[in-house]
């Protein structure tokens, strides 16, 4: 839109340019100054139709000022620029028009005093119209941001009632227990599932003291905890702690204890996290005790023995021990003999009677296993409580025990060890009470001994080889020598008699005196001397194979000793018909020796397997001869061919001149042997004096270090090579 | 204990508020004593923050209209802060009858405020949400109501970066917002600086001392830090200005000196 220059629109478009350009800068408009001066054009012509009106329209100009803030001219300066404007340029821009006439305009002084007086009513209305404006705005606004700030409020206040609902619904809902107090120690709230811990009662809980909650099993440092998180030294610890419910049973929780502080970092609570340990605890406490007693008798174990044992030993210099080993005598017969349900009830019982014996503190008994068990005394005089304690365990035991309907009369070995604690570990204790117990099982049993160092080496050593013997056997550490066998009539050699030898890895060559009762006791002698059996056998077979058929008919004959457990084995004749014939050796080349003291009193049926071998053709001796009860009237019944006279009958023809009885008792012998067609060895020659004598006397064979010790099967071999030729 | 993301902080009108602040630089009386109070600070210092203010409000309505002349008509304003006049939605609506205006701020009284102002404008809205939580925003009901984020949309985010500490990684936030919007889409942005502040950086310092103050640190960016914030995006002419140089529609000889402080620029997603 153009105007005609100086023309009263252009005057009018040049007071708002004026009028915009004081404006503008103290306005917070965000239009171009352009764009604002736009906006107070149509507020300009109506000033200028303010000026001309005739009748002056006040609200008319307050319209104006409250436009001006409308345009958010809220600035007071806005205001008195305008007025400033308006006064100066007002009537020079627009008194013009405002002018009735061209007539008043030439003598126009009255004229323009009354337009300076209608500019100036103007200035005042429009003042008053921005100022009411500017007042509303003001209010309006002010009453606009407090609403938005309620409204604000009120959201946020739903929004925390909705977080603090789910907040407590995570509080009460939670499975752990929570719990909230103050610094002082006051329980301000707690979860559902905390007082469904305690036992169900809320009012038992809230209010309370949180230090009142001690209780026996509390650490020290529990409470040192405690006091370093309320003092603000501590941010939070983990305990595990015991707490009395109201009912008086104990509840276990793990508790873990976090300090609150405030948006300042003041300390305010505690809040207290606390999970419920106690069936756990309950359950590992069983299984503790399952792990540490024994199922059947419900006595501490091996393991918690051991334990207590290593406690004991650890106790001190000055402290003492003593401990009561006990085995119970023929238990194995029990078991066998009653099955094994009764054995069970009878050791159950022998546990209850041990109970019984050590009930004083420091005294305990366990079961170490099948009929073996245990009591330990710790007590202030160990010498002579572990005597006692032996003598009630020994008398508890006297009295007989009824298991299905019988008395069983229980006896048991103890081994007792007594001594400083510290010395020895548990380990070499326990053995040294298992070997003295075994020392009194072999001195009869039903008694109790004491350990002491000697007998313990010793029995160490036996204990030892019965338990390196399987092994032994195992391992191919048995060997045989032979001891010749010569003929006296020629001095050739006959045969030899097997003597078994166990080369142990550590203790070297052991002979029979010292392995063969071991054996014999624990069984082994069975396998072992079946071992025998075979290697003598095929011994045999070699020489025979060596020698060849020139020998005129005699094969080198191998004696090999039968254990008096051998013979009541069932498979003996089955066994050596086997090993024969597998060797292919003829019976007449075998002759097994039996001893006397084995054969002493033997009934028919322990005698069958003899007359079976000897049937088919096996020599039967009968070895040691002469040192037993010799009942000369049985040997007629006793499938036996040859005698072996004792060492004890030879020793007195060492010398010459011999000792006459011996000369006759042998005579006598061997006349009486020989009418029974029974041929007659000796044992132990040593010297050829000997050796004329046993001639004369008329025995067959003999064997001793004269002509050979016992040696490997080679050397015989090259002995009778020798004689041969 | 950290608070929960779903509590909202309390109001606390005793604390002064940038929104509120600004509207008193503006002009406004949507503010309170303490708003006032702080602001007539921070006014000691930089006595030209009114006029800092009117630039921001006058580069947004030039950076509105040339979205629009663009051809978009949806509109992100974080940051909105308390609404006075001159408003995106009345500008955008004034250029085009159908823009669409979604306003966001974290400040609950402003946003509050803004809704009362809208209520019954079924084309804009205000959500409550935090230009560090872009994920929020973006997944606002306000956002999904009324933006296609499949078209483009302009991204408006003024004066509210240098609100945003390095620690929470603005970088990051802008360049998530980036990634959902639509190929063609602009981004508009105002920020502080250093540079071009009419009094020495020492007397500016003064200012930024009282933002801190009232816990909204006022974080002065260089030129270069700011430009990071188009990353992804290619400058609109003129580049990164003064905010009275960018697509000026007066002289700039009438500018107030003040309002020469600080960054503007628009950016459009490749």
């Amino acid at each position: 839109m153009s105007a005609e220059p100086d023309g009263p629109e252009d005057r009018l478009r040049r007071f708002a340019t004026i009028w915009s350009r004081a404006l503008y800068p103290v306005t917070a408009t965000s239009l171009t100054r352009p764009e604002f001066e736009s906006q107070l054009l149509p507020l300009a012509r109506q000033l200028r139709q303010d000026l001309a009106e005739r009748v002056f329209r006040a609200a008319d100009c307050e319209a104006v000022g409250a436009a001006l803030v409308a345009t958010h001219c809220t600035e007071p300066e806005a205001l008195s620029r305008t007025l400033d404007v308006v006064d100066a340029y007002l009537v020079l821009y627009c008194g013009e028009e405002a002018e009735p006439d061209e007539a008043g305009r030439a003598g126009g002084v009255g004229e323009r005093e009354e337009l300076r007086a209608r500019c100036s009513r103007i200035q005042h209305a429009v003042a008053a119209g921005f100022a009411r404006a500017l007042r509303e705005r003001t209010r309006a606004e002010q009453e606009a941001i407090s609403r938005a700030a309620l409204e604000a409020r009120g959201t946020v206040a739903e929004a925390l009632h909705a977080s603090e609902a789910r907040f407590r619904a995570v509080f009460h809902g939670a499975a752990i227990g929570i719990g909230i107090a103050d610094l002082e120690g006051t329980v301000l709230e707690v979860n559902d599932a905390l007082i469904r811990m305690f036992g169900g009662l809320e009012h038992q809980l809230r209010g309370r003291n949180v230090a009142e909650w001690t209780h026996p099993d509390d650490s020290p440092h529990v409470w040192k905890l405690y006091e370093e998180l309320v003092r603000g030294d501590r941010e939070h610890y983990r305990v595990e702690k015991a707490f009395y419910r109201p009912d008086g049973t104990v509840l276990w929780t793990n508790l873990t204890v976090s300090l609150l502080r405030d948006a300042d970092g003041v300390p305010q609570y505690q809040l207290a996290l606390m999970e419920d340990t106690t069936e756990r605890r309950l359950l590992n406490l069983r299984l503790r005790y399952e792990a540490t007693h024994d199922a059947l008798t419900g006595l501490p174990n091996r393991t918690l023995f051991f334990e207590r044992l290593e406690k004991a030993l650890a106790a001190g210099e000055s402290a003492r021990f003593g401990l009561c080993y006990l085995d119970l005598d023929g238990f194995k017969t029990v078991n066998d003999s009653l099955g094994h349900a009764a054995g069970d009830r009878l050791l159950v019982e022998v546990a209850d009677r041990l109970q019984s014996c050590a009930t004083a503190p420091g005294e305990m008994v366990a079961r170490l296993g099948g009929d073996e068990f245990v009591a330990l005394t710790t007590g202030p005089d160990t010498e002579h409580e572990v005597d006692e304690l032996a003598g009630r365990i020994m008398h508890a035991l006297s009295t007989p025990i009824r298991v299905e309907g019988r008395e069983l009369t229980v006896r048991g070995s103890i081994g007792i060890v007594e001594g400083p604690a510290a010395e020895r570990g548990a380990a070499e204790v326990l053995r040294s009470a298992d070997i003295t117990m075994y020392r009194a099982k072999h001195a009869g049993g039903n008694r109790y001994e004491l350990a002491d160092p000697e007998a313990d080496a010793r029995a160490i050593t036996r204990h030892g080889l019965t338990t390196a013997l399987p092994v032994a056997l195992e391992r191919g550490e048995f060997f045989i020598e032979y001891q010749p066998l010569v003929h006296l009539g020629d001095g050739s050699v006959r045969g030899a008699e097997a003597l078994v030898r166990w080369l142990h890895p550590q203790h070297g060559v052991i002979s029979p005196d010292r392995f063969i009762p071991l054996a014999e006791h624990t069984g082994l002698i069975v396998p072992l001397g079946r071992w025998v059996l075979e290697e003598s056998v095929r011994q045999a077979r070699t020489w025979e194979a060596v020698t060849g058929a020139d020998q005129a008919g005699l094969p080198l004959r191998v004696n090999v000793n039968l254990s008096p457990c051998q013979l009541t084995h069932p498979g003996l004749v089955s066994d050596t018909v086997e090993i024969l014939e597998r060797a292919g050796l003829a019976p007449g080349a075998l002759c097994l020796e039996v001893t006397e003291s084995a054969l002493i009193g033997a009934d028919d049926d322990l005698l069958k397997p003899l007359r079976r071998l000897a049937e088919m053709g096996v020599d039967i001796a009968l070895d040691d001869f002469g040192t037993g009860y010799s009942n000369l009237a049985n040997l007629r019944r006793l499938p036996v061919s040859v005698l072996k006279l004792d060492r004890a009958f030879t020793q007195g023809m060492q010398h010459f001149p011999a000792d006459p009885v011996d000369l006759k008792i042998v005579e006598g012998i061997v006349s009486l042997a020989h009418s029974l067609d029974l041929a007659v060895t000796v044992e132990g020659v040593e010297t050829g004096a000997q050796a004329d004598q046993l001639r004369e006397l008329g025995c067959d064979t003999a064997q001793g270090w004269y002509y050979a010790r016992p040696g490997p099967p080679d050397r015989l071999h090259e002995l009778a090579l020798a004689d041969a030729t | 204990m950290e608070r929960p993301d779903w509590a909202p902080p309390g109001i606390d009108i005793t604390v002064p508020s940038v929104a509120r602040m600004y509207d008193h630089y503006l002009g406004g009386s949507h503010n309170f004593e303490v708003d006032r109070e702080a602001a007539r600070k921070a006014m000691e210092f930089m006595p030209g923050l009114p006029k800092i203010m009117q630039a921001n409000r006058a580069f947004m309505r030039r950076a509105v209209r040339f979205s629009v002349d663009e051809g978009i008509t949806q509109f992100l304003d974080i940051g909105s802060g308390i609404p006075t006049f001159g408003n995106v939605h009345e500008v955008a609506r004034r250029a085009h009858e159908g823009a669409r205006v979604v306003y966001v701020d974290h400040d609950p009284v402003a946003v509050a405020h803004s809704r009362a102002v809208l209520e019954g404008n079924d084309q804009a809205a205000a959500a409550y949400a935090d230009l560090r939580k872009p994920r929020d925003i973006l997944g606002s009901s306000e956002v999904k109501a009324l933006l296609d984020l499949d078209r483009p949309v302009a991204l408006l985010l003024v004066a509210i970066l240098h609100f945003v500490e390095d620690a929470y990684d603005p970088y990051a936030a802008v360049a998530e917002l980036r990634d959902a919007l639509a190929p063609g889409s602009l981004i508009a942005v105002t920020h502080a600086s250093y540079e071009g502040i009419p009094v020495p950086q020492e007397q500016a310092d003064g200012t930024v001392g009282v933002y801190r103050d009232i816990r909204t640190p006022l974080i002065m960016r260089s030129r270069l830090e700011i430009a990071r914030f188009f990353e992804g995006y290619d400058m609109v002419e003129p580049g990164l200005v003064p905010m009275p140089h960018w697509r000026a529609d007066t002289e700039l000889a009438e500018e107030d000196p003040w309002s020469f402080s600080g960054f503007a620029g628009v950016g459009r997603k490749r």
